[in-house]
């Protein structure tokens, strides 16, 4: 996936998003650019997580949920376009902020779980070994696990179970991976070890990040966007929006002002 | 308040305790290896065994399964899925009742619709009526085991592309599978002894038989008969089926209780 500076790999087009009757995003426009972090940031019940769930179609799996306007990844449309929900969800990986390892799996279970869902389509033993060990290492879990692999997942620590949730979302080899609020419920230390490796993903893939802590955002984003109350207020270069905001209720709200 | 707590508890785990001591003084001398594998002898005469009411046991438990289990775990599935529906309501509220039902209600319904017209006392019969009683149990344990998943599992396997189906299956019902066994081997403990609805439907019966549209012998209406009787060498009988149904229901709480350890230890694959 090769894309210029000036053509983004994913994009909102005047998106809207419901909750039964409830209006939870107001004509969202935003470009998310290939091999860039890119932090949305707000207060709670701003949208934030909303935005994120519709570019994976996940917000749609909620009941009386609704969606109006477009996402396009690589220019294709993925509400109205050839590409059904499943699709998208391959292309676009998510990790949750709760780690969510499935209980009933082994490590190497848990990174080759999302590989085994094309039935009859699904690698070769040796091919799979081959992703889960790429996918454990791309998420600096390889060294830590490596001897364990048939071990159940619930065994590793809260922020490891982050990480593996992060493998299994890159062992399909999505284009872009979608964090929400990856490090709410981590340690300083394990918060520390996941912002290091979204500025690794950076380098091959576009990340999105949701988060409430700006500092979080400042140190692992290249843009960053601002919402308030369902709208996109101000995206721009995290260091332009944190430092010499354009709207003053950007500027509220990274001065501290409130939120 | 505490001591006093701590006096009902202990007082509450004593009848068990009496019960299995009783047992094991009055039935333990008489549960020789003959006892599981020969014949009753006629009233009055000492010794002989059990075989064919610990065999009968066994076949109107697996009757009661085969038919318990599927509809009891096909519902729960059902009211697990939809939880809010005015069919769900229905059917957890009439589960909830069919649950409380005395056992041996349950029984006259089966003797009036499944003895009557068919002409007679059966096995089937039997397996029927406990089958019956398991449904609601059942049920309603698969319902909140499949609940105990938590929906961040579902909706981590929705984000990595599982349909629906995939996700129900090989997520969230293999997640609550622990836990619906342990259901299901519950329900079976409970009905292993229950002993109202065979007067009406399985009968007992004296002689060897395992045919399914026969009256067959089973362990709590062999007690029950020789309890009854005025022989001595009868009663000592009857304690030593006891010490045996009670063994099988401890057996099956045994494996329920390892089943559900598993569970919570992660289990790993």
């Amino acid at each position: 996936m090769q894309a210029a500076e000036t053509e983004p790999l994913l994009r909102t087009h005047r998106l809207n998003a419901w909750f039964g009757g409830n209006r939870v995003l107001r004509n969202v426009t935003l470009d998310f650019a290939d091999r860039a972090v890119t932090a949305i940031i707000g207060p709670s019940g701003c949208g934030k997580s909303t935005l994120l769930r519709c570019l994976n179609r996940m917000h749609e799996t909620v009941p009386e949920a609704s969606v109006e306007g477009d996402v396009f990844l690589d220019g294709t449309s993925i509400y109205n376009g050839d590409l059904n929900a499943i699709a998208v969800r391959r292309h676009i990986g998510m990790v949750f902020q709760r780690p969510t390892p499935f209980p009933t799996m082994s490590i190497y279970d848990n990174v080759a779980a999302g590989l085994r869902i094309r039935i009859g389509a699904s690698p070769r033993r040796k091919e799979t070994d081959e992703i889960v060990r790429v996918a454990l290492e791309r998420a600096g879990l390889w060294s830590e696990v490596k001897d364990r692999l048939r071990e159940s997942a619930t065994g590793l620590s809260g922020g490891q179970q982050q990480r593996l949730c992060i493998a299994r979302a890159l062992a399909t080899k999505p284009g872009v991976i979608l964090l929400d609020e990856p490090t709410a419920s981590l340690d300083p230390l394990s918060t520390q070890t996941i912002e290091e490796l979204v500025h690794e993903l950076r380098e091959t893939i576009a990340v999105v990040i949701v988060t409430h802590n700006m500092q979080q955002a400042a140190r692992v984003s290249d843009r960053a966007a601002f919402m308030l109350s369902g709208e996109m207020i101000e995206s721009a270069p995290t260091s332009t929006l944190f430092t010499n905001p354009r709207d003053s209720r950007t500027e509220d709200y990274v001065t501290g002002r409130f939120g | 308040m505490l001591g006093l707590t701590y006096v009902a508890a202990i007082i509450a785990t004593l009848p068990l305790l009496f019960i299995i001591f009783h047992l094991l003084r009055q039935g333990a001398t008489f549960l020789r290896p003959s006892f599981f594998t020969e014949m009753p002898k006629p009233m009055g005469e000492a010794g002989g065994g059990m075989a064919n009411a610990i065999v009968g046991t066994l076949i109107l438990i697996g009757t009661a399964s085969i038919l318990g289990l599927p509809i009891g775990i096909g519902a729960g599935l059902y009211l697990a899925d939809r939880r809010g529906s005015p069919l769900a309501t229905i059917v957890r509220f009439l589960s909830d009742v069919l649950n409380g039902l005395p056992s041996i209600v349950l029984g006259i319904f089966a003797w009036e619709f499944l003895v009557r017209p068919f002409g007679g006392f059966s096995a089937l019969a039997g397996g029927m009526a406990l089958g019956a009683m398991m449904i609601p149990l059942v049920t309603r344990t698969t319902e909140e085991m499949i609940r105990l998943v938590p929906a961040s599992l579902r909706e981590a396997a929705l984000a990595l592309g599982y349909t629906r189906w995939r996700t129900s299956v090989s997520i969230v019902l293999r997640t609550a599978l622990p836990g619906i066994v342990t259901g299901a081997l519950v329900a079976i403990a409970r009905i292993a002894g229950e002993t109202a609805p065979l007067l009406f439907t399985a009968l007992g019966n004296q002689f060897w038989s395992t045919a399914l549209r026969e009256p067959i012998a089973a362990l709590p209406l062999q007690i029950f008969a020789y309890a009854i009787s005025p022989y001595e060498t009868a009663h000592a009988q009857a304690w030593a089926g006891a010490l045996v149904l009670i063994a099988i229901v401890l057996i099956i709480s045994l494996i329920a209780r390892y089943a559900t350890r598993a569970r919570y230890a992660g289990g790993g694959d």
